[in-house]
């Protein structure tokens, strides 16, 4: 039995010790908004923050999470930085089909977090690991510059 | 109206069978601002298959294409809301189920793709707003006792502008529902007072979509239900021999193995197990005719075709003559590979199957189709069938398939419980129905003056819509998809000669991508016309320009792209700059790209500026992402995809061997969009089919040799 700290609350969940985080979410504990892409940590769209920082929910075994926090899409409420970071994606329209934005917004707002004035090459390297098959990059990045300028 | 009636009376039907359903499946109330997303609303008012208005006020429109990063709520909602005269922030709206009411007519079945909706439903939608409009008027100046003419409406309300007096849409409700609908045509409004459309719009799903509450079908949950994996027959058309599932059962979660002819499905707690569970099997296929089939076999077989008889599917004038005749010969052969979909949410479909009924959660752009699928599977009449649309994670013709619905509903039918099958990425790779491979030879004459006086044209591959569509093929046998960029072009061509030899590709179902022929089409022939004007000694524009004759919005747009992109100023070594032009999807683009290729042959796309003219605009913002994604998705198959065989097995297992573009490999994008008041183009896919052209003509300028395959790399000659 494993204890995770998942958006603030403490959840028992019995599940394999290799089991990865991801599907602790989605299908234990019933928060679909972390997504599943690809299963091998190429696409991003299983982005959520451990202790804050962005990690790839399919590749993390549930059991190495251990007391850090975890904090998937649905979590983000009261979160300043996150606020800002959804309203600019809306205020842009930035999604299309919208399945990878969870993982692009948890990776936006990790950077932000670390770095609230990114360079154009640090939003890349910040963003580059996230796949979006409609090609919203150019407003994922201009969003995230809107976010630099409003905070 | 007998359209309308049969949509409300099987949505009644339904809410009498279903209403513990929909209580499950309504999702939670959305944040303050977003759109919420409903199901088999009834409203005493319903005047056709798009509007319900329900006496408490709400307002629900039914939308025929379902949403997969289109933006087709956003706008067929503003089409309707428009007329209606309501407010974007006054709707909430619904997935249209599977019904005739919703047929697109151009694809034969009620489906979203070929970039049609906006063409299909500019009028339809906003009669059917103007119908209510009408009706509701007609119910308040009958309580009031005044002249229709005398009252207005906005904003949801009827007023009666002489004395002030108002009345709710939602309080004319039933009275309105008692008119009859007129059966001649209700007047329009006049573009010139559009108050929504022409105007950009937030996308109604944004909210939803960033904050994660959005449902796609992957994220469906349901009471008791199961979740399975599939492993399927690697090899098309091998079937399953036999499987030992003795090490799969003793898995921790592990519920159940289901098997059907070429597929086995482990059944688990969570995805894990099942997948833990798959890996586990020992399963012996007999891989049938095609477990010898590689690349080089679908490649040979289309190269051998260009050779020996053909279908002539065009002619106009003697291209041949004409090109015997010539000054200069110019001849050049194209090869497109297979590509899959790959769209971000992996194929899935929830199924749940008992005595009485069938009902499926699944993303699906034939919805149909599906339930006619899942009513032949289970032998429940199709008004049994209950297939309930979600938010499509990517479609780009993947979903315009059904075949994952009818397999989920196969193994469904096994169990008692709901089922949420959910393929791996390595399936979705493998299992997909691909982007055909396609050889084209073109033979073109030009005269002393440069001039192209004649085209010869030999298309080989396969008829998708043979199988897709089987009457649409045309009487010759010519799937006239593949006219689309080749036949009908922005171009005066005097004389062409255009011929098509079919050959189905070994080993592989093929299907419907995004762009379709356009894609296809335009890569070969602008590809062509800049080998032309390079023959010719002419600019690449300027040689465009003198042909596009009798299309000025050709022009215009060619001319405005050359404009926004500084064509014909200096680049830095190495950088060239290359132009396609295209009409399809009835919509005129010019796409000007400028490409690096390094001297290791590594390519970037440094800067892509688009101009477009696609008719009047809906949702403005929408056509230039639209663009954007378009050519992005374009860029990532002209730059680095391609499937292939081996042992009739597909090579490419995910993301890491099929690759995407990211971010730091995307260009600068500008999109300019043309004022124009004819009637709407698409606008979904037309950025997709310019992109290989423009790159590669790009390449092209930067290195001086051609680039006749795709993918492009630059090290090819």
């Amino acid at each position: 039995m494993l204890t995770l700290q998942v958006n603030g609350a403490a959840h028992q969940v019995d599940v394999p010790d290799d089991m990865p985080l991801l599907w602790v979410l989605r299908d234990v504990l019933g928060l679909p908004g972390t997504k599943f892409g690809c299963g091998i940590g190429e696409c991003g769209a299983c982005t959520v923050h451990v202790d804050g920082k962005a990690v790839r929910a399919c590749s993390l075994p549930a059991s190495l999470v251990g007391d850090r926090p975890v904090t998937t899409i649905e979590g983000l409420a009261e979160d300043e930085v996150a606020t800002e970071v959804t309203k600019a994606w809306l205020d842009i329209d930035v999604v299309q089909c919208g399945y990878c934005q969870p993982g692009q917004i948890m990776a936006a707002i990790a950077l932000l977090k670390s770095n609230l004035h990114p360079s154009d090459d640090e939003i890349d390297q910040a963003m580059s690991g996230n796949i979006c098959r409609c090609g919203t990059y150019r407003r994922i990045r201009a969003a995230i510059r809107n976010v630099a300028g409003a905070v | 109206m007998p359209v309308g009636t049969i949509a409300i009376s099987r949505r009644r039907a339904l809410l009498g069978a279903g209403g513990l359903l929909m209580a499950a499946i309504v999702p939670l109330e959305r944040s303050r601002a977003a759109t919420r997303i409903v199901e088999d609303q009834t409203g005493p008012f319903a005047p056709n298959a798009f509007v319900r208005i329900a006496p408490d006020g709400s307002i629900t429109l039914i939308l025929p294409n379902v949403e997969m990063g289109q933006g087709i709520y956003t706008g067929e909602a503003m089409l309707i809301a428009e007329e209606l005269d309501v407010g974007l922030d006054q709707i909430q709206i619904e997935a249209a189920p599977p019904d005739d009411a919703y047929v697109t007519k151009a694809l034969g079945t009620e489906a979203t793709g070929g970039s049609t909706s906006t063409i299909a439903t500019w009028t339809s939608l906003r009669e059917a707003g103007a119908v209510a409009r009408t009706l509701l008027v007609g119910a308040a100046a009958n309580r009031w006792v005044v002249d229709p003419a005398s009252c207005q409406t906005e904003a949801g309300v009827v007023r009666h502008v002489p004395t002030g007096r108002t009345l709710t849409y939602g309080e004319l409700a039933v009275e309105a529902a008692a008119l009859p609908v007129p059966t001649s045509p209700v007047a329009l409004r006049d573009p010139s007072t559009f108050r929504l459309i022409g105007h950009a719009q937030h996308r109604l799903d944004g909210p939803a979509k960033v904050n994660g509450t959005a449902t796609f079908g992957i994220d469906i949950q349901q009471p008791d239900m199961k979740f399975g994996t599939v492993a399927a027959c690697p090899v098309m058309g091998g079937v399953l021999l036999h499987v030992d599932d003795s090490a799969t059962r003793k898995i921790p979660g592990v519920r159940d193995v289901l098997t059907i002819g070429n597929a086995v499905c482990v059944v688990g707690d969570h995805f894990w197990a099942t997948r833990k569970g798959l890996e586990a099997l020992a399963i012996t296929w007999d891989e049938g005719v095609n477990s010898t089939v590689s690349t080089e076999t679908v490649y040979r077989g289309l190269h051998e075709a260009l050779q020996g008889p053909a279908i002539v599917a065009h002619t106009k004038g003697d291209a041949k003559g004409a090109i015997a005749g010539a000054a200069t010969r110019v001849e050049a052969v194209y090869q497109q590979p297979l590509l899959a979909h790959a769209p971000m949410e992996p194929i899935n479909c929830t199924v749940h199957v008992t005595a009485e009924r069938c009902d499926i959660w699944v993303g699906t752009q034939v919805p149909m189709r599906a339930r006619d699928a899942a009513a032949e599977v289970t032998g429940l009449p199709k008004d049994k069938v209950f297939l309930h649309n979600q938010y499509i994670g990517g479609g780009f013709g993947r979903r315009l398939e059904h075949e994952y619905v009818t397999q989920a509903v196969q193994f469904a039918r096994q169990v008692a419980y709901p089922l949420k099958i959910v393929w791996s990425r390595e399936e979705d790779l493998a299992l997909d129905r691909y982007r055909p491979a396609y050889v084209d030879h073109l033979v073109g004459g030009l005269d002393a003056h440069g001039k192209l006086v004649g085209l010869s044209h030999r298309i080989v591959g396969p008829a998708v819509v043979a199988r897709w569509a089987p009457e649409a093929l045309l009487p010759n046998g010519v799937d006239d998809d593949l006219l689309v960029a080749t036949v009908e072009t922005p171009y005066a061509i005097p004389a062409m000669f255009l011929d098509y030899a079919r050959r189905e590709a070994p080993g592989v179902v093929t299907a419907w991508w995004r762009g379709v022929g356009g894609t296809r089409g335009v890569f070969v022939i602008e590809s062509f016309i800049d080998e032309l004007a390079a023959s010719a000694k002419v600019d690449p524009v300027e040689f465009r320009r003198r042909m596009t004759g009798d299309h000025p919005r050709a022009r215009a747009v060619l001319d405005l792209a050359a404009e926004k992109a500084e064509w014909g100023s200096k680049l830095p070594e190495g950088v060239g700059r290359g132009v396609a032009l295209q009409y399809v999807f009835g919509s005129y683009l010019a796409t000007v790209m400028e490409v690096e290729v390094s001297q290791m042959g590594t390519v970037r796309v440094r800067r892509a500026v688009v101009a477009v003219d696609c008719g009047r605009v809906v949702n403005p913002d929408q056509v230039v992402s639209q663009i954007e994604g378009g050519l992005i998705f374009g860029l990532s198959a002209a730059l680095f995809n391609e499937i292939t065989l081996e042992k009739g097995r597909v090579q490419e297992k995910n993301f890491n061997s099929y690759r995407i573009l990211r971010m730091n490999e995307s260009p600068a994008i500008e999109v300019h969009l043309v004022d124009s008041t004819e009637d709407p183009g698409g606008i979904g896919e037309t950025g997709t089919a310019a992109a290989a052209a423009a790159a590669a003509n790009a390449m092209a300028a930067a290195t001086g040799r051609r680039y006749r395959r795709l993918p492009l790399t630059g090290a090819q000659a």
